[in-house]
C-alpha cells in the first residue's frame, strides 16, 4: 500500500490519532505538572508557564489534558475490546447455531437495544457504583449489541458457503467453525466497525463523566473536565472548551480513518491484501 | 382502509405493548437483581446493621422480586409512580411539569429541524457530488463526532456571554410568557438541533438517493423535466415512508439528546431530574424516568413502522 494512495483526509485523521495516542501514552514524561497539584490561581490564562491556562482549582490544565487523554482512551479503548469480543463471538455463534438459540439470543439483544443507551446506562449506575470496572463493562455490554447484529448478518452469509460446509463435512466442532472459518472472513467488514465502535465509546463515556456519573475523582477524563471547568464559561473563561474540542477533535480524526477504512472495504470486495 | 392494514398496525401496537412490558421487567431487574443493596447504597458503608435492616423493611426489600416487580407495575398502570426516596414527594407530581417542559423544547427543535433536515436532504440530492452536497456531506461526518455539550459550550460562550444575546441558563417557570419562554430555549433548541440535523440530513439524502435510481425517475428526466421538480414530485412522494422513519428515528434520538442538554443549560426537564436523581441512587424516580424515557423511543419507532405500512402498499401484502 503506496502513502500517497490514502486521501488527504485520511492522512490528517491518521496523524491526528497518532498524536492522541502519543500524548496519552507519554503523558507522565510529556507533563510539566502532576495532575492534582495546585499551581497557580483559578483559571488563569494561558501563559508560557501553563499553555492552556490553569483549571477550576488552579492546576495546569496542559497537564490535566495529557492524563485525561490517557483515561479517556483507555477506558474507551477497553470498552471496544469488550463489545467486540462478546458482540462478534455470540453474533457467530447465534449464526453458526442457527435455531431457538439465535432467536433467543436476537430477541434478547432486540430488547437491550429498544431501550436507549444512556438511559439504559443511568439505570444500571444509578445502584452499582461508577468504578473503572464498572464503567468499562456496562459500555462495553451495551455496545456490544450493535456489534452483534453487524457479527451476526455477517456470519449469516459467511456460514451458507462451501469452505463451511467443506470444513462441517469434514467433522470440525463448532469452535473450530466460528474461529477458523467464519471469524477471519467476517473480520474485514468488522474491522472498519471498530473504529465507530470506539468514537462511540469516547462520546459516551465523555457524556456519562460529563453528567457527573462517570470517571470519579481523583480521576479525570476529558468528560469531567469539562464539567469541573463548566462554571467558568459563564465568566468568559473558555476553560471547559478545551476538553470538549479535544473530545470532539479525537472523534473526527478517528471518523476520518473509520470513513476511508470502510470505504476501501466496500470498494475493492475482498481486497483485504490491498 | 382494508382490514388487512387494521390488522397489521394492531399487530405491530400489541408488539410494542409487549415490548415496553418487557422493558418494564429489565429495567426493575436492572437496579434489583444487579450485585449492590439500594438499602446499602442510599446510607452508605458506614450504616449500622439495624438501620439497614429497618430501610430494608421500610421499602419492602424482604419480599420476592417478583411481588416488588408486580405491585410497582400495578401502580404504574394507575399513574402511581411512587414516592422518591430523597425526599419523600410524589414522584408524578414532580414530574408533570418537568415533562412538559421537555417536550416543550423537544417539540419547537423538531419543528425547526425537521423541515431544514429534509429541505437540506433535497439540495444535496439536487446537487449531488457537487460542491454544496460535498459541504452538507462533509458536514455531517464532523457534526456526528461532536459531543453536545461541546455545541452547548460553544454557544453559550459566544451568544451568552461574549455577544450577550441569549441567556445562558435557561430559567422557565409556570405562567412565563411565550416570548420569553422562547427566549429561554433559544439555546438548547440550537445545540439539539444541530446535534441531529447532521445526521438527518444524511440519512434523508440516503433515502431520496436510492428512489432516484428508479427506472420511473429516469422517464421523467426524459421528459425534460427540471431538477428540483423531479425530486419534489417524483422522488420525494415516494421516499416519504423512509424519511417519515428517518425523522422518527432522530426525534427518538432527540429524547435521550435531551438528557445531555438540560444539563448543560440547567433547563428544568425530566432530563435533569433524571440525572439528579441518579446521583442520588433514588432508584424509584431512576426507574420512573427511565420507563418514560424508553416509553417514547419505543412510542416513536412503532409511528415509524405505522407510517411505513400506511404509506407503502406492498407491505400490506406481506409473502
Amino acid at each position: 500500500m503506496k502513502l500517497r494512495n490514502i486521501p488527504v483526509t485520511a492522512l490528517i485523521g491518521l496523524a491526528l490519532t497518532t498524536f492522541f495516542v502519543i500524548a496519552a501514552v507519554f503523558a507522565p514524561w510529556i507533563a510539566p505538572y502532576s495532575m492534582s497539584e495546585t499551581v497557580g490561581e483559578m483559571w488563569a490564562s494561558s501563559s508560557a508557564t501553563h499553555l492552556m491556562g490553569t483549571d477550576n482549582l488552579g492546576r495546569d490544565l496542559f497537564s490535566r489534558m495529557l492524563f485525561g487523554a490517557r483515561t479517556t482512551m483507555m477506558i474507551a479503548s477497553l470498552a471496544t475490546v469488550v463489545a467486540f469480543t462478546l458482540g462478534s463471538v455470540l453474533g457467530i455463534l447465534a449464526a453458526v447455531l442457527g435455531g431457538w438459540v439465535d432467536q433467543l439470543m436476537s430477541r434478547g439483544i432486540d430488547l437491550l437495544m429498544s431501550i436507549p443507551t444512556l438511559i439504559f446506562a443511568l439505570v444500571v449506575l444509578s445502584v452499582m457504583p461508577s468504578t473503572i470496572t464498572v464503567l468499562i463493562l456496562v459500555m462495553g455490554i451495551l455496545d456490544s449489541t450493535r456489534v452483534y447484529r453487524l457479527a451476526r448478518a455477517v456470519a449469516v452469509d459467511i456460514n451458507v458457503q462451501d469452505f463451511v460446509e467443506a470444513a462441517r463435512l469434514r467433522g470440525e466442532g463448532r469452535a473450530w467453525i466460528v474461529f477458523r472459518e467464519v471469524l477471519p472472513n467476517a473480520l474485514s467488514p468488522l474491522v472498519a466497525e471498530l473504529g465507530l465502535r470506539f468514537i462511540f465509546a469516547v462520546l459516551f463515556l465523555s457524556s456519562l463523566s460529563f453528567l457527573g456519573l462517570g470517571v470519579q475523582p481523583p480521576e479525570a477524563d476529558w468528560g469531567s473536565m469539562v464539567r469541573e471547568n463548566r462554571q467558568g464559561i459563564v465568566f468568559g473563561v473558555p476553560a471547559a472548551l478545551i476538553p470538549a474540542a479535544a473530545i470532539a477533535l479525537l472523534a473526527i480524526s478517528v471518523n476520518l480513518v473509520a470513513d476511508w477504512i470502510l470505504r476501501r472495504t466496500t470498494d475493492l470486495k475482498g481486497g483485504r491484501g490491498g | 382502509m382494508n382490514t388487512i392494514v387494521v390488522k397489521l398496525i394492531a399487530q405491530r401496537l400489541a408488539l410494542g405493548i409487549l415490548l415496553l412490558l418487557a422493558v418494564s421487567v429489565l429495567i426493575f431487574a436492572g437496579t434489583q437483581i444487579l450485585p449492590g443493596d439500594v438499602a446499602q447504597s442510599i446510607l452508605g458503608q458506614s450504616a449500622t446493621p439495624e438501620a439497614l435492616a429497618n430501610l430494608r423493611r421500610e421499602m419492602g426489600l424482604n419480599d420476592p422480586a417478583w411481588q416488588r416487580y408486580l405491585s410497582w407495575l400495578g401502580g404504574l398502570l394507575q399513574g402511581d409512580l411512587g414516592t422518591a426516596l430523597s425526599n419523600g414527594q410524589d414522584i408524578a407530581d414532580s414530574l408533570g411539569g418537568r415533562v412538559a417542559n421537555t417536550f416543550f423544547l423537544a417539540f419547537w427543535t423538531a419543528v425547526v429541524a425537521v423541515p431544514l433536515a429534509i429541505l437540506l436532504g433535497l439540495v444535496a440530492v439536487r446537487y449531488q457530488n457537487r460542491w454544496p452536497d460535498k459541504v452538507i456531506s462533509g458536514s455531517t461526518l464532523t457534526a456526528i463526532s461532536l459531543p453536545e455539550f461541546f455545541i452547548g459550550y460553544l454557544l453559550i460562550y459566544l451568544f451568552a456571554v461574549k455577544l450577550g444575546w441569549l441567556p445562558s441558563v435557561s430559567t422557565v417557570y409556570d405562567g412565563m410568557p411565550f416570548i420569553d419562554r422562547m427566549r429561554a430555549i433559544a439555546l438548547p433548541g440550537a445545540t439539539l438541533t444541530l446535534i441531529i440535523l447532521a445526521h438527518m440530513m444524511r440519512m434523508t439524502r440516503a433515502a431520496i438517493l436510492n428512489v432516484m435510481q428508479s427506472a420511473y425517475i429516469e422517464t421523467a428526466e426524459l421528459k425534460g423535466l427540471g431538477g428540483l421538480k423531479i425530486i419534489w414530485r417524483h422522488a420525494f412522494p415516494n421516499s416519504v415512508a423512509p424519511v417519515v422513519n428517518v425523522v422518527m428515528l432522530n426525534l427518538a434520538f432527540l429524547v435521550v439528546g435531551v438528557v445531555v442538554v438540560e444539563v448543560i443549560f440547567v433547563y428544568p426537564g425530566m432530563g435533569q431530574y433524571l440525572i439528579d436523581h441518579v446521583a442520588k441512587r433514588d432508584v424509584p424516580v431512576v426507574q420512573a424516568c427511565g420507563l418514560i424515557f424508553a416509553a417514547v423511543y419505543i412510542g416513536l419507532n412503532i409511528v415509524a413502522d405505522v407510517v411505513s405500512i400506511l404509506s407503502n402498499p406492498r407491505l400490506r401484502h406481506p409473502k
